[in-house]
């Protein structure tokens, strides 16, 4: 796989990663760029046998401005797994949408839409609520979304209990007019 | 004349003591009720001591899972722990139950579920939150999607504290639970109903997509 995934690379400007999964013989990691994705992974789909998105699911790297997509897709006469990481742009967070290379993707787009704000143009159900009903504030998986402030603003927090000095309080409590000799 | 501003003075009063329903489109408003719960007063005497008998001694719980800690309420069932010889027995609907077991933590999408049912549930009916997430919101008590206290948003009547509570807790929370209905203090239905526009502001404050009726009868 990874001769064939050479010979293309300049195709498809993709670049192997050797130095994420180096314990693993059935795993490659292929950097590709944002508008070669989905030919790269219709050729993956049609010609080079990886037919199953075993799932497709983003990562917040703020410090780095970029969401990075992974997508997994499986080799099942070979059984060899290869993710596809793209860098997408915080402050621009739209890329194309493989839906009609596998349908469930749809499903993946809408969740990522309602937790990251990355849009899909042309995925259905894409605005739909999944599991946030009535969302209004920052999508909360982005990593500039204060969960614990949100969480105290909406919530009522109940306050936690006061915590003593074990020994500082028997003395109180129980030898009171010993407390200052020991 | 006179009759016919008096009339229409308490059709005004009468509107106003009515409950909005604005979540509901016009033509649905017309499928749900608008009027609001109202304070049932118990009975007084061996009547009421009666009455809260049978009602402990049959505690028919809404079989809701609304979180993990549902799981702690099979090998109740099961003859381990057995707890229909307490008169415990899980029912299939709101309609049929007088308790209701919130299992662990409560996810804004479940309370709305929760508050629904709540409300479509026979008086007298009684809460019993389970695990710490109903208490202080637990382990996701800094999340953004789950609750941290569920006595803001219905009225509980008794909390099992652990993560998870064991059976045995759970059995012992049943107990007193019955305990508290004999002696007659658990009211929570009624506390809801004189709280109802708190209890409403709070809930609405969560839930904001709010498309069901303001009570659900």
């Amino acid at each position: 796989m990874r001769t064939q995934l050479q010979q293309v690379s300049t195709r498809f400007s993709i670049t192997l990663i050797d130095e994420l999964a180096p314990e693993r013989d059935d795993l490659l990691f292929v950097q590709v760029e944002k508008d070669q994705a989905v030919p790269f992974l219709t050729w993956l789909q049609e010609l080079a046998g990886y037919t199953h998105l075993v799932f497709f699911t983003a990562v917040d790297f703020i410090e780095e401005g970029y969401f990075q997509l992974t997508y997994m897709v499986h080799d099942y006469s070979t059984h060899q797994d290869l993710a596809v990481l793209l860098k997408l742009d915080r402050e621009d967070p739209v890329v194309e949408s493989i839906h009609h290379l596998w349908p469930h993707a749809a499903t993946y787009q809408q969740e990522m839409y309602e937790m990251y704000g990355i849009e899909f143009p042309g995925s259905p159900r894409l605005h739909d609520d999944f599991v946030l009903e009535g969302w209004d504030d920052l999508p909360p998986m982005r990593r500039d979304f204060d969960t614990r402030q949100y969480s105290e603003d909406t919530y009522f927090p109940r306050g936690g209990r006061k915590s003593r000095d074990t020994a500082e309080y028997m003395k109180e409590q129980l030898y009171p007019g010993e407390a200052e000799t020991w | 004349m006179k009759k016919d501003e008096m009339n229409e003075q308490i059709a005004q009063i009468d509107k106003a003591m009515r409950l909005g329903n604005e979540g509901l489109s016009d033509d649905q408003k017309a499928y749900f009720c608008d009027q609001r719960p109202e304070r049932i007063d118990p009975y007084h005497g061996i009547l009421e001591r009666f009455a809260n008998w049978a009602r402990a001694e049959s505690l028919w719980i809404l079989g809701f899972g609304t979180g993990c800690g549902a799981i702690e309420l099979r090998p109740l069932m099961t003859s381990r722990y057995d707890m229909y010889r307490y008169g415990i027995q899980p029912r299939p609907t709101p309609r049929q139950a007088g308790v209701f077991v919130i299992g662990g933590y409560a996810s804004v999408k479940t309370m709305k579920r929760i508050v629904r049912s709540y409300e479509q549930m026979q008086g007298p009916k009684f809460v019993l939150g389970l695990g710490s997430c109903t208490i202080n919101g637990g382990m996701y008590w800094d999340s953004y999607n789950t609750i941290n206290r569920l006595d803001h948003y219905i009225p509980v009547d008794i909390y099992i504290a652990g993560c998870m509570p064991r059976p045995e807790a759970l059995l012992a929370g049943f107990n007193r639970l019955k305990e508290m209905i004999k002696a007659g203090q658990c009211d929570g239905m009624n506390s809801y109903a004189e709280n109802f526009d708190w209890y409403k502001k709070n809930q609405k404050q969560i839930i904001k997509h709010w498309n069901m009726p303001d009570y659900n009868w």
